[in-house]
C-alpha cells in the first residue's frame, strides 16, 4: 500500500483517535502515516453489531415466552456467552446454563443473583424485576 | 507521581508496549518493526472448532506475550512478570513499581477499558497498555494504539486488570530489567533469531490451519462456506476475518506490512539487498489482504453473493498463501555471516 492510498473513512475510533499505518513511499520505503478509518473495516464491525442486535432481540422474545430466564438476555447483551459469564460470576458452565432455564431461575438465592448482577454491571432490581416490566 | 516516558504511538498495542519499555531502558534503536520482526510476530492460524463471539477464530499474529517476551529474551534482558490472585495485592504491586519508577506494562481487557469506543469494546482479554505514573486516584496511561496519553481511575484500571473470561489478564503486569546498553551486534543476532523462527512457524509448523497451510486451508474452506453455512453466516463468517485482519492495531494489512517495515529496517544492521527484494513481496502480500478484504466486504455488505464471488475469494487466499511461502523460503536462505 502506498502513503497516499491509506484509507481515510471516518470511523467511531476514528473520532478519537487515529491509527498508525504502515505504508511506502514514492522510493518504496517504509512509513507511516496515520488513517482515520477504512469503510471494509467499518462495514465489518457494523455486521458484527448487527449480529449481536439480532442475537438481543432473539434472547428477549424468548425470555417474554418463558422459554429462557432473563439471564440470557443480559448475558446476549453484555457480548458474553456462558464460559464468559461463568468466569464473571464463579459459576461453573453447568450451573449458568441451569440458570438460564426460567424454572431453575426461580430458585436462584439472591445472594447467587447478586453475582449475576455484579456481572451484568446491573443493579440486583433490574434483573429481578425484568419479567414484571417487560411483561 | 508521573515517571519521564516517551509514549510513541505504533499499530500494534504489544508491539507498541514493547518498544517503548524498552526504549525507555535504554534500547534507543528500538522500533515497532524491529520488535514485531524480532518477536517473530508474523502468523496465521485459523481453528475452525474454536468460537469467538460466535463467529470462527482467526489470527493474524503469534500468541499474546510473546513479543514482549522473545524481545526480551533475544536481547538478553531480564523480564519482572507477576500475576495476582488478589486485586489488593495487584495494586500494591503496581505502585510499588511506580515508585521504584518503573514504567510497567499491563495485560488487560477492553470490554471496560473506558476511554475506547463502545463499538470496539468486545470480550477481548490480551489488549496491552503501559502504566508510567499516578496523579491521585488517577493512573497515567500510555495506550500505544493511541495517538495521546491517556488516564484511568484506579476502580477503572482494576477493572480491566481483572478482567475474566478467555485469556483473563489477571492483574498480570511485566517490565523489563535495565542492564548493559545493548550492541548493534546483539540486535543482528535477534534479527536472525527472530527471522529464523518466523520462518520455522510459518513453513514448517504441523497440521494445516497454521502457518501458509493454514491460509491455503481457510482459502479453501471459504469456497464452501456459501453451500454450508449460508449467504447469511458466511457473510458473519467473512467479517469476523477482515476483523481480526484489519482489527485496531494491526496497521492494515494483516501485520504483513509491518513485517515489509520490519525487514528494510533489518538491513540497517545486515545489508543485504535480498532483505529490501523480500520486503517488497511482503508489501504484495498486504496488498492482496486487503484486496481480499474488500472482496468479502462486498460479501457481508450484500452487493455480492454467487459462487463464482466466494470462489474468488478463496482464490485470493491460495495466492497469498503461495506468495508467503516463498517468501519466507527465500528468507530461510538468507546468509547472516559477516
Amino acid at each position: 500500500m502506498k502513503k497516499e492510498e491509506v484509507p481515510q473513512d471516518l470511523s467511531s475510533l476514528g473520532k478519537i483517535t487515529k491509527e498508525v499505518c504502515y505504508a511506502i513511499d514514492g522510493s518504496g520505503k517504509y512509513t507511516t502515516e496515520l488513517s482515520r478509518g477504512w469503510d471494509v473495516k467499518i462495514n465489518a464491525l457494523d455486521v458484527a453489531w448487527q449480529d449481536i442486535g439480532e442475537r438481543v432481540e432473539a434472547a428477549r422474545k424468548k425470555v417474554l415466552n418463558n422459554e429462557a430466564s432473563p439471564l440470557l438476555y443480559f448475558m446476549e447483551l453484555r457480548l458474553m456467552d456462558i464460559g464468559i459469564l461463568a468466569a464473571y460470576t464463579g459459576f461453573w458452565k453447568w450451573q449458568v446454563k441451569k440458570h438460564l432455564k426460567p424454572a431453575a431461575f426461580k430458585k436462584i438465592s439472591e445472594k447467587k443473583l447478586s453475582r449475576y448482577a455484579a456481572a451484568f454491571n446491573l443493579p440486583l432490581s433490574d434483573l429481578k424485576s425484568w419479567n414484571l416490566n417487560e411483561a | 507521581m508521573k515517571l519521564d516516558f516517551e509514549h510513541i504511538q505504533a499499530a500494534h498495542c504489544e508491539n507498541g508496549v514493547t518498544t517503548n519499555l524498552l526504549r525507555d531502558i535504554g534500547v534507543r534503536k528500538m522500533t515497532e518493526p524491529l520488535a514485531f520482526g524480532i518477536g517473530s510476530g508474523l502468523f496465521f492460524v485459523y481453528v475452525p472448532f474454536l468460537k469467538i463471539n460466535k463467529g470462527p477464530a482467526f489470527a493474524f499474529r503469534t500468541m499474546p506475550g510473546l513479543i514482549f517476551k522473545r524481545n526480551c529474551q533475544s536481547l538478553g534482558i531480564p523480564v519482572i512478570r507477576k500475576k495476582f490472585g488478589s486485586k489488593k495485592e495487584a495494586e500494591k504491586f503496581l505502585n510499588d513499581c511506580l515508585a521504584a519508577g518503573h514504567p510497567v506494562g499491563c495485560q488487560v481487557g477492553v470490554y471496560y477499558l473506558s476511554y475506547f469506543p463502545k463499538e470496539y469494546r468486545f470480550h477481548f482479554n490480551a489488549h496491552n497498555l503501559v502504566v508510567y505514573g499516578k496523579d491521585e486516584d488517577n493512573y497515567l496511561i500510555s495506550d500505544p494504539v493511541m495517538e495521546q496519553v491517556t488516564t484511568l481511575s484506579g476502580y477503572e484500571l482494576e477493572r480491566v486488570r481483572f478482567a475474566r473470561g478467555v485469556l483473563a489478564p489477571r492483574g498480570q503486569l511485566y517490565y523489563p530489567k535495565a542492564i548493559e546498553p545493548v550492541t548493534d551486534d546483539q540486535i543482528k543476532k535477534a534479527i536472525k533469531k527472530g527471522i529464523t523462527r518466523n520462518v520455522r512457524d510459518m513453513l514448517y509448523i504441523p497440521g494445516n490451519i497454521a502457518g501458509v497451510k493454514g491460509i491455503r486451508y481457510t482459502g479453501k474452506r471459504i469456497k464452501k462456506w456459501r453451500d454450508n453455512l449460508g449467504l447469511k453466516k458466511a457473510g458473519l463468517y467473512l467479517a469476523q476475518l477482515v476483523r481480526m485482519q484489519e482489527e485496531i492495531g494491526t496497521g492494515g494489512g494483516g501485520f504483513r506490512y509491518i513485517y515489509g517495515a520490519f525487514l528494510q529496517e533489518a538491513t540497517a544492521f545486515h545489508p543485504d539487498e535480498q532483505l529490501i527484494e523480500i520486503s517488497g513481496r511482503f508489501t504484495k502480500s498486504g496488498d492482496l489482504w486487503r484486496t481480499a478484504a474488500v472482496q468479502a466486504a462486498g460479501i457481508y455488505k450484500g452487493r455480492l453473493g454467487s459462487q463464482e464471488d466466494f470462489n474468488t475469494m478463496g482464490d485470493y487466499l491460495l495466492e497469498i498463501s503461495e506468495m508467503e511461502k516463498q517468501a519466507f523460503q527465500a528468507l530461510s536462505k538468507i546468509k547472516w555471516y559477516p
